[in-house]
């Protein structure tokens, strides 16, 4: 069974929920709400035919996605993966053009060119999803770059998986960010899979933080599962980049409950592991200490979570009733400049 | 003659090869344990074992420069890359390296790799998993190019290849890999290297189908030969080398060309070929040469919009129609 292995690397661990303002709290559990009713609402909707392409839900990794971003502010950026929609929620997505975008309507995200691969907003930060695994690193650490040459207190943080530690440009990437001391936070949310092929079977060590210290900078481990964790580890890794100090590389330990894609078959892997997992669901676990911490009662907590589903409702309809892209929109966009539209 | 599917023998042949030779070996994402994201090497982890069927971590640059250098010590590596649109995570290896190691160094570099690659949109994929790289590397002198567009083809062509001495590029269309058709039992059954196949003889006009493209090719002919036009249907079958001749001698009988690709018409395959034929046969010609692909736009994920982009049965119609005195489309 794959599970992650004790680790010696430096670990960060949060503070008692009394010393968060409850509001963050709240908001952290509905985003985390929404990322994972969004995700299941996709699938069904990709059943019903709504969907037409592939999609990489994010099932069990909410925390990291959500945490990550609640610690960002509102101006910093990431770029995402393939893995892509709680990413966007996180940074503050609106479900309808997110669902439009994955209907491959005219009011989606990207007008319905790009999908869920390619979704983003770029008015939220959020540079785009990507179909190349680590091809959005060396991206995170341009946009660092131009905040830099600006003299803006800017952060640029990569979210990337397990997998893209192993690729070229993440390496040619962290060096460059590590030599440039650039604000520039690589977000690893290792969830003990690349597809079919566990982690220990694409690297040699388990914990990928440590890949940091060869280009100077630091790697930390959170349990990414626990969203107060993460959130700590990028808010000291964002103070520490907009303080001049350079990148640093977070761990977050995690698991994608369900398969690589929708519709894997996940023939690598057991029941037994994923029932563990199942039992270390980070929206579960976060909702339970809130009721246990008497932060918020199970009402103000099941409202929410009405609530998301009632967002979500509005999306699907959106979707259903947004525009279907003419075959005449097709030419339009590849250029920027008066060549618009002449693409033979 | 017994019929299997494309993605059947294209196993079949990896199978026969590692059979018959202990230097070939396959690396590449997932394709050990499961079997390949399009379940083309299914089984062959469990019938050679990890150390032959390698999964690798994701990094295309080290699996093609891998694949290289084993090949450079006598191995014949088939390394895998799951989509055509990720070989440019291997550029260098593929461009700078495979293809010229062995000229740079005088001959003394041997380098029989096959890089097996998917290619072409298998629907709503978006534009970084469903392009047609073909003519990128068609620039690159000491690369081959093949582009199988039946079983049969797919299965004597990469036998050809693996037992080659040359690197290739082995472009598998996503969308053939359930197609069925016959596919001789021979181990020792190949097709050689520039080799058109004249898949359907005509005297009105030659359709040049390439891959994908050869399926809706006949089905056009098909439709052209109720209009009483018959078309000639060729599959050059590899683009380096590619069989002029053949495709010059279709040309002088028919004298009306249409070249039919998914790569984008930019500069894509049958950008090369209607030069050729411009510098060559242009003396058969009755009219000019139509290039039928897709259109110069990034392919678009909603649905409507890709198919816009995308060539199909109707723009060879229309191509041909054209020709035979029809009104532009
Ligand atoms: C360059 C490149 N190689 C291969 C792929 C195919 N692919 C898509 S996702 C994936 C696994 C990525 O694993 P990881 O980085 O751990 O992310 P996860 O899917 O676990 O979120 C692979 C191999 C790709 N998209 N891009
Ligand atoms: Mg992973």
């Amino acid at each position: 069974m794959s599970e992650h292995p004790v680790s010696a690397l430096e670990t960060i661990s949060s503070q008692p929920l009394s010393a968060y303002d409850p509001s963050l709290l709240l908001e952290m559990f509905r985003r985390m709400t929404l990322v994972r009713e969004f995700e299941l609402r996709a699938i069904e909707e990709r059943r019903n035919g709504l969907i037409p392409g592939f999609i990489h839900p994010c099932v069990g990794q909410e925390a990291t996605a959500v945490g990550a971003c609640l610690a960002l502010k509102q101006d910093d950026v990431i770029t995402s993966t393939h893995r892509g929609h709680g990413h966007l929620i996180g940074k503050g997505g609106d479900p309808r053009y997110m669902m439009a975008e994955l209907a491959g309507r005219s009011t989606g995200y990207c007008l319905g060119r790009g999908g869920s691969l390619h979704i983003a907003d770029f008015d939220l930060g959020m540079l785009g999803a990507n179909g190349i695994v680590a091809g959005g690193i060396p991206i995170a650490v341009g946009a660092g770059l131009a905040f830099h040459l600006r003299g803006e207190k800017r952060v640029a943080l990569a979210f990337f998986g397990d997998g893209a530690v192993n690729q070229g440009a993440f390496h040619e990437a962290a060096n460059m960010a590590g030599l440039w001391k650039l604000p520039v936070i690589f977000m690893c949310e290792n969830n003990l899979y690349g597809e079919g092929t566990p982690q220990h079977k694409q690297a040699p060590i388990a914990d990928l933080a440590r890949r940091a210290e060869g280009y100077g900078f630091p790697g930390v481990i959170v349990d990414g599962n626990d969203v107060l964790e993460v959130y700590e580890a990028v808010r000291m890794a964002a103070e520490r980049a907009r303080a001049g100090l350079g990148p640093t590389f977070i761990e977050g330990k995690t698991y994608r409950q369900r398969g690589h894609y929708e519709g894997d078959p996940m023939v690598y892997r057991t029941q037994e592991e994923m029932e563990y997992w199942k039992a270390r669901d980070p929206v579960v676990l976060f909702r339970r200490r809130l009721l246990e911490a008497g932060v918020f009662d199970a009402q103000t907590l099941d409202k929410v979570h009405q609530d998301v589903l009632h967002q979500l409702d509005e999306a699907v309809a959106f979707a259903k009733s947004a525009p279907i892209p003419g075959p005449e929109e097709a030419l339009l966009g590849v250029y920027g400049d008066t060549h618009n539209g002449l693409v033979f | 003659m017994r019929e299997i599917t494309f993605a059947e023998a294209i196993r079949e042949a990896l199978r026969e090869e590692m059979h018959r030779d202990a230097s070939v070996f396959i690396m590449g994402e997932d394709v050990g344990v499961f079997g390949g994201v399009f379940g083309v090497t299914a089984g062959l982890y469990e019938e050679f074992g990890p150390d032959r069927v390698r999964d690798t971590p994701i990094s295309e640059s080290a699996i093609v420069g891998g694949g290289l250098g084993a090949a450079m010590m006598g191995m014949r590596p088939v390394v895998e890359i799951m989509f055509g649109d990720f070989l440019m995570c291997a550029g260098d290896q593929i461009v700078n390296q495979a293809a010229k190691a062995r000229y740079m160094s005088g001959g003394k570099a041997k380098v029989p790799l096959t890089i097996r690659v998917t290619t072409g949109a298998p629907g709503s994929a978006a534009a970084q998993h469903s392009q047609s790289p073909e003519s990128w590397f068609m620039n690159v002198p000491g690369l081959k190019i093949a582009v199988p567009a039946t079983p049969a083809d797919a299965k004597g062509l990469l036998k050809t290849a693996i037992r080659g001495e040359d690197p290739v590029l082995f472009f598998e269309h996503k969308m053939l890999y359930a197609v069925r058709g016959p596919v001789p039992e021979d181990p020792d059954f190949t097709i050689p290297f520039g080799a058109a196949n004249l898949a359907r003889a005509g005297r009105d006009l030659t359709i040049i189908a390439i891959g994908g493209m050869l399926a809706k090719a006949l089905e056009a002919a098909d439709a052209l030969s109720q209009e009483g036009i018959e078309a000639e249907v060729i599959d050059p079958r590899t683009l380096v080398p590619l069989d002029k001749d053949a495709l010059i001698r279709s040309a002088a009988k028919t004298g009306r060309v249409v070249i039919a690709h998914e790569a984008h018409k930019r500069a894509g395959p049958g950008a090369e070929i209607a030069a050729l034929l411009a510098e060559e046969a242009v003396e058969y010609l009755d009219g000019p040469i139509m290039r039928v692909a897709a259109k110069n736009v990034p392919i678009p994920y909603s649905p409507v919009l890709e198919e816009e982009v995308l060539p199909g049965v109707d723009d060879i119609l229309a191509a041909a129609r054209f020709l035979m005195g029809g009104a532009k489309a």
